[in-house]
């Protein structure tokens, strides 16, 4: 896989590594945060209405912090690596463009639907759970595309589409491991049912995908059925595999122990559903590295002058610790059950 | 053909997804610091009426940013959608100046709001003013980065061109570029006028509509006062800023003037039909020599025409009617805030800061109010009328120009971008060359979209700040105060339902 590189010790060598590793951190780290606020937004649907106003005030104070990372991923792609960010956003172009929307709509409706007229507060869940949807489905398509290398096929595209349903699914999982953990009553009740659907969904999802994409994407196939790669790799979709009978063991004892108000035990979906988000992530990583475009662009080709990259790489690493100690600050100050939001 | 068309589109969907953003980060940079203002006055003076003030703002704020921060996340895409060619050839440039945007300025803002908004009885006081400062300074220090950024396309500066990439040669000069404290300082102003007129429109609305308190007068005067201040100092900046353009971009200045070939002492015009074909003014009305006068400090100043400029010019008329549109707003607003100013001056005062309305309160009351203390719990609710007050028609007036600011901002912002046209970096590259390939009907479809995404939420946006200004009677609930009404209403609000006070006012 380094044969593609040039000389490490370089500068030019080492710091597109570095950068796609922070590039990376920063899309997971997306993933998993606005992933449990947009799978709690197309939960929203299924809840009562005084649920809904729980349900948005246990994400109102992150929801802001949490897409900034994504704005951080597409930042350090479109600094550092100018010329692949041009390919793949062009590439992406449609399914982007409704993420967008998406986006707006759902952050839009978090202030809306409690300050405008009654009567259109209903308008305004609807236009929230329909952006976060529709968010949470382009960005599962995109991620097809980037696995497939960006063909447009019809199979491909219609892979593209079932990666969008389940990237849904892993989200409403996500989300709903956060309600169980951060409500309480009839509500807590609620999301574990929900959890335990998204779940099988979910399970679905990936069973799917991996069954399919060898047939999309050959090189993909190649990389990880060859001896001894296999070997080394075979433990992802084992721990992905027992990370799922540990939740969906931990989904049928809650509602007994919730009942009895014994909290034990509340934190186990959320946290193993991020540890699958973590498997998949680096089973990703593996599959691409270290192409950004597959078989077409590597990270080197792509990467901007060191020059450059040596003063975002400065700042970074002065300033991301800063980011994350007020973050933990952040999640502290609101830790524990929500309560209702007021200002 | 194809090519161009598509060129065109991309063109028209980044000039409307950015005229879009800018419209709230304006507000929400200056709102910001109104709101720290607010907190500090009430900490102070204890005078319940700043936090009330603070209240019915920090709604319109968290509005205003949620609307920022989409818009914004729209923006960080259209780069690379729309202009592929302009990262590949500056990004060495462009690049770190939005990394440190982001790293610096925005998930301080992003992470420091949800504090600011939300936290208020999870920590102390001290700390929430404190979240509340980050908040303002982070929506400055994004503005710092990205109009460094603007203003280096404009006059870019501290760099050198090698195998057609640029590559810098020095940070400072690049920041500090020669149009870059112009346009931060014009830019901040701008923001405070927008907020300024904002802040008045909408007290002035709830004036007239007999909501007639404390915190309505507090905010109405602090709108007033500000923007009364605020104005000169624009205006002196705009013409430095001018000044500074004719030396560094004769050609968007030229644009700007409608002057069409060089002269010796250039009139000031101050209405016309710019036209292109026959690169001549129709229906000019000018005053002779004033446009010199201004530009050079010299009746007989020498300025360059477009005829110096020819095929390297940008498009006259836009640029040319949008200025007159900025300056037009900008004497308007000369004009009503210091009308509204004088009325509401301090030294005339002639009665006691907050008398009671005609009899209808206990004389100890009155003595306390007069002593300037926090309102008593007798007055909660009650209406305090002082004495100045404004005439109707000026408070209709404020209340016509509440959106005044965007319309200048707006207008100033194609000044200066549409001035640039050819040059998408002035003499380093032209925006055809950045133009991404993405086929046309894919660019016409997501703009309609776009577009009418915007419509639809800019008249929400409207009409809920309006909304909230007919429903906002507060009868004081409010934080610290022990106040057990509060209390139960604060059980019911989840994420602060203020149609619910409303309809309990109605
Ligand atoms: C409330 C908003 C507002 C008001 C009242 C004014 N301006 Fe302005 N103006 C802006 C808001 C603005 C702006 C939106 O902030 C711009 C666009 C880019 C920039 O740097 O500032 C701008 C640009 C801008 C430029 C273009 C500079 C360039 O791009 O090279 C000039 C010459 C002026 N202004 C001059 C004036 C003058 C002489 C004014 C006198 C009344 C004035 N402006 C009022
Ligand atoms: C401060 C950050 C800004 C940056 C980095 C920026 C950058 C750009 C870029 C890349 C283009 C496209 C290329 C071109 O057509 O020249 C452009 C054009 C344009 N921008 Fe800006 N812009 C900024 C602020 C604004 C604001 C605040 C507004 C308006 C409110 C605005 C209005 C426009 C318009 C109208 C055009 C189209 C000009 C034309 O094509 O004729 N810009 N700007
Ligand atoms: C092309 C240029 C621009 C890009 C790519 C851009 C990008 C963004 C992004 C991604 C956000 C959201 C940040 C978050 O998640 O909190 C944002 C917000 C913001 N932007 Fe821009 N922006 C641009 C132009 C401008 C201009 C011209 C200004 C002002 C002069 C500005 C000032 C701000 C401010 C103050 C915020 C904070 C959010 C708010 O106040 O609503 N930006 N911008």
């Amino acid at each position: 896989m380094l044969d593609l590189a040039p000389d490490l010790t370089q500068a030019a060598g080492w710091m597109p590594i570095v950068f796609l590793v922070v590039m990376g951190l920063a899309m997971l780290a997306y993933v998993i945060l606005d992933g449990y606020d947009l799978g709690v937004g197309v939960l929203m649907r299924r809840a009562s209405d005084d649920d809904k106003d729980s349900m948005i005030a246990s994400i109102g104070p992150f929801w802001d912090a949490n897409e900034t990372w994504l704005v951080l991923g597409v930042g350090i792609m479109l600094t550092v690596f100018p010329m692949a960010h041009g390919v793949i956003l062009g590439a992406l172009y449609l399914p982007v463009a409704f993420m967008l929307i998406g986006l707006t709509l759902r952050g839009v409706a978090f202030d809306f639907r409690v300050k405008a007229r009654a009567a259109h507060k209903p308008l305004w869940n609807r236009l929230f759970y329909t952006g976060s949807l529709l968010a949470s489905w382009s960005q599962g398509y995109m991620l097809g595309s980037l696995i497939t290398g960006f063909a447009s096929t019809w199979w491909v595209m219609l892979f593209n589409a079932v990666i969008g349903l389940a990237l849904v699914a892993a989200y409403c999982l996500l989300g709903a491991g956060w309600l169980i953990i951060k409500s309480e009553g009839a509500l807590q009740l609620h999301a574990v049912r929900w959890a335990r659907a998204s779940l099988l969904f979910t399970m679905a999802g990936v069973a799917a995908i991996s069954i399919a994409t060898p047939l999309v994407s050959p090189s993909i196939f190649a990389k990880w059925f060859s001896f001894p790669n296999i070997v080394l790799l075979i433990p992802i979709p084992a721990a992905t595999a027992v990370l799922f009978a540990v939740i969906y063991r931990s989904l049928q004892r809650l509602p007994v122990r919730l009942a009895e108000g014994n909290e034990y035990g509340a934190w186990v979906p959320f946290g193993a559903t991020v540890g699958v988000f973590l498997l998949a992530f680096y089973g990703l990583a593996y599959s691409l590295f270290p192409w950004l475009v597959i078989d077409r662009i590597t990270i080197w080709q792509a990467a901007t002058a060191p020059a450059a990259m040596g003063v975002i790489l400065v700042g970074a690493a002065v300033v991301l610790p800063m980011i994350i100690g007020y973050t933990v600050f952040a999640y502290r100050v609101f830790w524990g059950k929500s309560a209702a939001l007021t200002y | 053909m194809d090519g161009l068309d598509a060129f065109l589109l991309a063109r028209i969907q980044f000039a409307a997804n950015i005229t879009f953003h800018i419209l709230f980060p304006t507000i929400s940079i200056s709102l910001g610091w109104v709101l720290l203002f607010f907190k500090l006055r009430f900490v102070k003076t204890g005078q319940q009426h700043w936090m009330d003030a603070y209240q019915f703002w920090v709604k319109i704020f968290a509005l205003t940013f949620a609307l920022g921060v989409v818009s914004g996340i729209t923006m960080s895409f259209q780069f690379g959608t729309n202009w592929p060619g302009y990262m590949e050839k500056v990004g060495n440039i462009a690049g770190p100046l939005l990394a440190y945007e982001v790293l610096t300025a925005f998930f301080l803002e992003a992470t420091m709001l949800g504090v600011m908004l939300f936290a208020r009885e999870r920590v102390s006081e001290r700390m929430h003013t404190i979240a509340t400062l980050l908040v303002a300074g982070g929506t400055t220090l994004s503005a710092f980065w990205i109009l460094a950024l603007n203003s280096w396309m404009h006059t870019p500066a501290g760099f050198e061109m090698i195998n057609g990439q640029a590559h810098v040669t020095s940070w400072l000069e690049v920041i500090f570029n020669p149009s870059f404290p112009y346009r931060f300082t014009h830019m901040m102003l701008a923001s405070g006028l927008t907020v300024a007129f904002l802040v008045a429109g909408i007290s002035a609305y709830r004036w007239l509509r007999d909501d007639k308190t404390a915190e309505v007068m507090a905010s109405l005067k602090t709108g007033v006062y500000l923007a009364a201040l605020l104005i000169p100092l624009q205006i002196i900046a705009g013409d430095l800023h001018g000044l500074n353009t004719l030396e560094h971009q004769p050609a968007k200045l030229a644009a700007m003037e409608g002057i069409w070939k060089t002269e010796k002492g250039a009139p000031a015009i101050l209405f016309a039909l710019p036209d292109e074909k026959a690169k001549e003014n129709r229906y000019e009305i000018a005053i002779p020599k004033l446009a010199s006068l201004y530009l050079t400090h010299s009746w007989d100043g020498e300025i360059k025409g477009l005829d110096q400029f020819e095929g390297k010019h940008p498009p006259v008329a836009p640029v040319f009617w949008a200025f007159r549109i900025m300056v037009g707003m900008g004497m308007l607003m000369l004009l009503v805030s210091w009308a509204s100013a004088f009325q509401l001056a301090p030294w005339k005062k002639t009665a006691p800061t907050f008398p009671a309305p005609r009899g209808s309160l206990p004389p100890e009351v009155a003595l306390r109010l007069r002593a300037g203390e926090a309102r008593p719990a007798a007055l909660a609710g009650k209406e305090v009328v002082p004495p100045q007050e404004l005439k109707r028609w000026q408070l209709r007036m404020l209340v016509a120009m509440t959106f005044a600011g965007w319309i200048a901002l707006i207008a100033g912002w194609y000044v200066t971008e549409i001035g640039r046209q050819p040059w998408l970096v002035t003499g380093v590259l032209t925006s055809a060359e950045a133009a991404s390939q993405v086929p046309a009907p894919r660019i016409a479809l997501t703009l309609a979209l776009y577009l009418a995404l915007y419509a639809a939420l800019i008249v929400a946006y409207i009409s809920v700040v309006f909304h909230l200004a007919r429903h906002k009677k507060h009868a004081d609930k409010p934080f610290g105060d022990g106040n057990t009404a509060g209390d139960t209403e604060r059980e019911l609000n989840v994420v602060n339902y203020p149609e619910k006070e409303g309809a309990a006012n109605a």
